[in-house]
């Protein structure tokens, strides 16, 4: 039985200090700290000046960062895309699956999540580049095709070609996609696991077909699951840093890689504050539309 | 059913602050035990790069004069100054690039050397003994110092073909998407400028913005920035030509042998760089910082650290004591004619670092 937290204040109080505590001191005020650098001024090689100037604002958005903003919200909103399309159906699978059959699934999405991001991501390189996995299994199909067609006559296949999977775009959405679909299929799951599977029942009974039922009748009723999935995996996803620098090319620069020169080569810390905070303006705003989505959800629900 | 209530009670903002809270607990707790290892008594707090000393000259140094040295990593300059900015955590001995003892002694992070309590500064090449960088060696020694040139894959260059210019990495589609650079704005832009012809310091507005043309008019030819694993790549067999230090590729041609893998330092010449030694400001053990360093520059400790990390030594008694094909490699020790035109980088203020950095985003979005 679920209690309001004004019949038993003092034990509210006494539970919810310490890491109230905790984050005001380790967390809301360093960023309000940073939040300060960027209004202020480089001057002298450590010190910052506080004048209440915002001209790092203005240069923050200057077309250049603009542009590298917008690029990095493409590259985010695609991640999000193709973790939805991957995750919906397995978040589906997971929650019609037999009890201890969910349990094994859930821990299969989850355990690579448990390993450190870097070694993931070196994982994927392994895999991904030309003397890596997927060029070996696409070399042998190739060379046993080619073996294949001079056994019954024809020309075999030239040389193999390896495929660049690394160092580019390309490699760069394939590492986005696959740290966060967990972010993803989490959130999906526990919305359809608590959805009413009579309102299912009832669409099939009244002569949808599966898919249509699907469209019509999960969709809606998953809709802020959806929204908060597609939330918690769009913001990590904007504001990647070690995948792009490691899995991109030439031009994989997201906004996050321009931060981190900011405050280290660049020793220009007001500056790379207001890049930081101009991302978390953003995030606040897609958290606000979330919610905006999931009030009106539970209006209607 | 339980399990779905659970999730569902857990916000994801909530969720999101909490894991900010953890990871700056974690790394608050990291930085206050960092702290309550330096100071008093016979420990010496030793702030290094990674893989850059020898694999029993602590040990030695323990067993010759009592004091305990440990020692932490860092992987870049800017991690170090960054780690430095705001107050020495502890550390005794720092280990930053020449451009990095100019603006530390500038920013006043770094002290002033007792050269009294390092006779050892004599076992040093003469040429060493001074630097433009640091005039006087009033703050810093000389550990390694190190060029910049091209490594290459012999076996995809046309017949006894070298590549010993910029142009192959910077100017030219021969090599297209087979190339690898390093991602530092500042080496990029003055190795561009001395394959220009000019001197890497001091670079006039208008070859800067001619060399900003030129690498993002090279851009499509180049497959990756490397942050110092260029010989990674070469070996993997990702690209052909990489920019890359001295030392990593001297240990990637004693393992694989010369057949493969060449090195050729361009005849516009290079950058140098020298890793130097210094006493942090605020350091808890000066003495114990001067004895290591004076320990460092011995002939026998630099002879065995030289061994193991195949940098080229400043310490003309340790070089004396390294067998012939140390002394005499290519690789390790550039020739004059090509010392001759090559410099050192000058740090010339952060207006400049960050135009650089400026104009490197500007190639990236490009």
């Amino acid at each position: 039985m679920e209690q309001s937290w004004k019949q038993a204040k003092a034990a509210f109080a006494a539970i919810a200090a310490p890491p109230v505590l905790w984050l005001l001191l380790f967390f809301l005020i360093p960023i309000a700290v940073i939040w300060a650098y960027t209004f202020g001024e480089n001057v002298g090689p450590v010190t910052i000046d506080f004048t209440g100037t915002f001209a790092n604002y203005a240069r923050a958005l200057e077309p250049l960062y603009l542009g590298i903003f917008g690029k990095s919200i493409v590259v985010a909103g695609l991640t999000t895309v193709l973790c939805l399309i991957i995750g919906f159906p397995v978040a589906l699978a997971i929650a019609f699956a037999s009890p201890k059959m969910k349990a094994w699934l859930l821990l299969l999405i989850m355990l690579p999540f448990w390993t450190n991001l870097l070694i993931r991501t070196f994982a994927l390189i392994a895999v991904l580049r030309e003397q890596g996995y997927v060029n070996f299994a696409l070399e042998w199909l190739w060379n046993n095709a080619s073996g294949f067609m001079t056994l019954i006559g024809l020309a075999p296949l030239g040389e193999y070609e390896p495929l660049t999977l690394l160092y580019n775009n390309t490699a760069v959405v394939i590492g986005l996609v696959y740290v966060h679909l967990p972010f993803m299929v989490l959130p999906l799951y526990s919305a359809l696991d608590r959805m009413d599977r009579s309102l299912m029942e009832a669409s099939l009974d009244l002569g949808a077909g599966h898919l249509r039922t699907i469209w019509a009748v999960v969709v809606p009723l998953a809709a802020p699951g959806i929204a908060s999935g597609v939330l918690i995996t769009f913001i990590p996803a904007l504001g990647a840093y070690l995948t792009p620098d490691l899995l991109g090319g030439t031009d994989s620069q997201m906004i996050a890689n321009v931060i981190e020169r900011q405050f280290k080569r660049a020793n220009d810390w007001p500056f790379g504050a207001a890049l930081s905070f101009l991302l978390m303006y953003l995030t606040f705003i897609a958290i606000a539309a979330q919610a905006f989505v999931q009030r009106k959800a539970e209006r209607r629900g | 059913m339980s399990k779905a209530k659970f999730l569902k009670g857990a916000s994801r903002r909530s969720m999101l602050q909490q894991f900010g809270a953890a990871a700056i607990g974690i790394s608050f707790a990291g930085g206050l035990s960092a702290c309550g290892r330096g100071g008093g008594g016979s420990t010496v707090n030793f702030y290094n790069w990674d893989t850059y000393i020898g694999p029993t000259t602590l040990d030695d140094f323990r067993e010759a004069t009592g004091t305990t040295v440990n020692m932490s990593l860092f992987a870049t300059n800017d991690e170090l100054f960054a780690r430095l900015r705001a107050g020495n955590p502890g550390y005794d001995v720092i280990v930053p690039s020449n451009e990095f003892v100019t603006r530390m002694s500038q920013a006043q992070m770094i002290q002033e050397l007792d050269r009294s309590l390092i006779p050892n500064f004599a076992n040093l090449a003469p040429e060493f003994q001074d630097a433009p960088f640091d005039p006087g060696r009033r703050y810093s020694v000389p550990y390694t110092w190190l060029t910049l040139g091209i490594a290459y894959r012999k076996s995809a260059m046309p017949a006894n073909f070298v590549p010993d210019s910029w142009r192959y990495l910077f100017d030219s589609p021969q090599f297209t998407q087979r190339i690898a650079v390093l991602s530092e704005s500042a080496d990029l832009i003055r190795l561009c400028a001395k394959y220009k012809g000019i001197s890497l310091n001091n670079i006039p507005d208008a070859t800067l913005t001619e060399i900003e043309q030129m690498l993002i008019r090279q851009k499509p030819h180049i497959k990756a920035f490397h942050e110092d694993d260029g010989q990674d790549l070469l070996v993997a067999g990702e690209v052909d030509v990489v920019l890359e230090y001295c030392g990593d590729i001297a240990q990637v041609v004693s393992e694989h042998g010369d057949a493969e893998y060449g090195w050729v330092i361009p005849r516009e010449g290079t950058l140098i760089n020298q890793d130097c030694l210094c006493i942090p400001v605020g350091a808890p053990n000066v003495a114990g910082a001067h004895a290591f360093i004076n320990y460092l520059l011995d002939a026998e400790a630099g002879q065995k650290i030289a061994e193991e990390i195949q940098y080229p030594t400043p310490n003309a008694a340790a070089r004396a004591l390294m067998p012939e094909e140390y002394k005499n490699n290519p690789i390790i020790f550039a020739s004059p004619e090509v010392m001759a035109v090559s410099e050192y980088g000058a740090f010339e203020g952060d207006e400049r670092a960050r135009l650089y950095e400026e104009i490197f985003t500007r190639i990236s979005a490009a």
